[in-house]
């Protein structure tokens, strides 16, 4: 098993800070440095990059629990990440239900782990 | 309200297609989709095209939605393009309601073409809504857009060409793929796709399926199981991975609910995939200069969505009195493209279903 | 065989190779099993050497009077199932598609894999091409023994 690839994957990935699983070098894909973008998950600040959604920067980061089903309590992560399934919903700057795979990082955003059906204001 | 010719509601292969007949047949258009970029699906694709040169055949996939979108360039001044932008309403006066951010705008268009594609299917297993457990165009998404690795071993749940095609890709990004496994006696999508993860030693169960996730908060390990020829489990034969993706490829459903939204009818039809819109045989549905085009009539290929949606920009032009210069002569060229692209072994899904869907009734 | 574990059965390759008394000049092995709409190695053929019965929807087949081994069909191919092959000596020396990293180097001496991926043989690295109209799918000419021109099909690097 994993014949092949064992030996490249500590070739082309590169992991940060113990979590951070970003493709560096890629047989078919360019991946150019990107601005780093700033913002708040869960009160910690945390970085993605320019053109990420918030969805992906988070996986980025090895945060794959995105929200806590409103009657079991259970973990929640996305499962489409092309704005489909709605399994991606987090409260962003206050707003709950935000389809995170589909929204743009934004320097400042303030996301936050969303818990059962979220408060409309 | 704002008063257009043509709203497209989906930028991919289907609706850029749509949107360059349509325009050089001098209509003004407009592409709303939800996306941060146009291309659809397209632009997550890094492996070579099968088809004809006709449907840009051994091009990378992002490649083609770069042509795609390059080929829009010189019409701008009769085009516009929403994007992060969600068609959240189709109504029967033509109304098409969108929201962007948390804008709603209100348009009336005299034709419009529905582009929407199709989702991802789940499957039912225990533990199937750990964290860890994603479609398997999810993690291309990861990967191939955004440059991101969602873990370090996958275990890929379907054979179809997707479930291979990621398999693939996975492999590509520096993740293991441990396994594929196929409920389905046989290998689902194409051969070649199969033997080039194979001869690399990735082994592919077929007559296997996932019987549970294993973990807390997200996935640690998938427990498999064989199963004999009637579907049933075999005792005995569960097999545990240690695994943090598991990745499910087990077909997709036409994204219909914009088109149930505005009663247009519609059927079932399982060969398409789901629920599809009944239509004549330009795709026109139920609905007056509503057509239809690509997955979102019929799970296929991106090749005859392209064909599809230059179809569908060819006859809402001449039906809203714009015939394109060209009209009869591309006609009769999309029409045997979509013929050529479907009469293969693996276009017989399709076959069956557009039968079945044009059989039951003239939608006109 | 094909249809539950992805391998083709060693009759089904050996089918797609053209007589070895041809193979004193590289040809093309089209190992494209199945009927589907797809025709970019018979379109970008100079020497129509592969013809697709129905244009599109069959199976290809090779002329190995008319291949040369250009090698063009290699990345041509969607499905990267063709590899060019001629017997010099006592190796086989194949042409073969690859997409993955690191890209071998000539000189090098890489692992040979058979079609489930194990390994079979050494594989040395003769040639690397990586031209633009290649669009990525790196060529390597690379000699393995003549013993495994049924069974070689592609490389890992050595640790």
């Amino acid at each position: 098993m994993g014949l092949f690839y064992e030996s490249v994957l500590c070739y082309h990935v590169r992991s940060e800070s113990g979590g951070i699983m970003r493709i560096e070098k890629h047989p078919i894909l360019e991946f150019k440095q990107r601005e780093k973008i700033y913002f708040t998950f869960d009160g910690k600040e945390v970085f993605g990059y320019a053109g990420d959604t918030i969805a992906s920067a988070l996986d980025a980061l090895g945060v794959k629990v995105v929200s806590r089903s409103p009657i079991h309590d259970r973990a929640r992560g996305f499962y489409c990440a092309i704005g489909n399934c709605g399994s991606c919903h987090m409260v962003v700057n206050g707003v709950p239900n935000v389809k995170t795979c589909i929204t743009r990082l934004e320097p400042g955003m303030n996301v936050n782990t969303q818990k059962g059906k979220g408060q409309i204001r | 309200m704002k008063e257009i010719d043509l709203m497209i509601i989906g930028g991919g292969p289907a609706g850029l297609s749509a949107a360059k007949v349509a325009l050089e047949a001098g209509l003004k258009v407009m592409i709303v989709d939800r996306n941060m970029s146009l291309g659809g699906q397209l632009i997550k694709q890094t492996h070579k095209f099968f088809g004809s040169e006709k449907q840009y055949a051994k091009t990378r996939g992002f490649d083609i939605a770069k042509r795609l979108i390059d080929k829009l360039a010189v019409h701008k001044d009769n085009l516009e393009i929403c994007l992060e932008t969600t068609a959240v309403g189709l109504y029967k006066d033509y109304v098409v309601t969108t929201l962007q951010g948390e804008t709603y705008t209100k348009y009336r268009s005299k034709s419009i073409i529905i582009a929407t594609g199709a989702s991802e299917k789940v499957l039912a297993f225990e533990n199937n809504d750990l964290p860890g457990v994603y479609g398997a165009g999810a993690v291309q998404t990861l990967m191939n857009l955004y440059g991101v690795i969602p873990g370090k071993k996958a275990l890929m749940v379907g054979s179809g060409n997707i479930g291979l095609i990621v398999s693939y890709q996975m492999m590509q990004a520096g993740i293991e793929v441990l396994a594929i496994v196929e409920a389905a006696p046989k290998i689902g999508g194409y051969k070649v796709h199969a033997a080039k993860i194979r001869r690399l030693g990735v082994p592919i169960h077929t007559s296997t399926t996932v019987k549970r996730a294993v973990g807390k908060d997200q996935v640690e390990a998938v427990v498999t199981v064989e199963l004999d020829e009637k579907w049933k489990e075999i005792p005995g034969t569960e097999k545990t991975y240690e695994t943090d993706i598991v990745c499910i490829s087990v077909g997709l459903s036409p994204l219909h609910q914009l088109l149930s939204m505005a009663e247009i009818e519609m059927r079932y039809i399982p060969e398409l995939g789901g629920l599809v819109p009944i239509v004549d045989e330009f795709n026109e549905t139920s609905m007056e200069k509503v057509f239809v085009c690509g997955d979102v009539i019929g799970v296929e290929e991106a090749s005859s969505a392209m064909v599809e949606g230059s179809l569908a920009g060819l006859i809402a032009a001449k039906r809203l009195g714009k015939e394109h210069p060209e009209h009869e002569a591309r006609l009769d060229d999309y029409l045997k493209q979509l013929s050529d692209l479907r009469n293969g072994p693996f276009g017989i899904k399709t076959r069956v279903g557009l039968k079945k869907l044009r059989g039951v009734g003239d939608a006109r | 065989m094909l249809d539950k574990t992805g391998v083709p059965t060693d009759s089904l390759v050996r089918s797609r190779f053209p007589d070895t008394s041809f193979l004193v000049k590289p040809k093309a092995i089209l190992e494209c099993y199945e009927d589907i709409s797809c025709n970019p190695c018979a379109t970008n053929c100079p020497f129509k050497a592969i013809t697709i019965a129905d244009g599109l929807n069959s199976q290809p087949v090779l002329n190995p009077e008319l291949c040369t081994g250009c090698g063009i069909c290699i990345y041509s191919c969607p499905g990267l199932a063709i590899s060019v092959v001629q017997i010099v000596e006592d190796k086989a020396r194949f042409k073969i598609p690859y997409e993955f990293l690191p890209i071998p180097n000539s000189g090098e001496v890489w692992s040979g894999l058979n079609r489930t991926g194990e390994r079979i043989c050494d594989a040395s690295i003769i040639n690397v091409t990586d031209s633009k109209r290649q669009d990525k799918t790196v060529v390597v000419t690379v000699d393995v023994d003549k013993k495994y021109l049924y069974e070689f099909i592609t490389i890992k690097v050595q640790k």
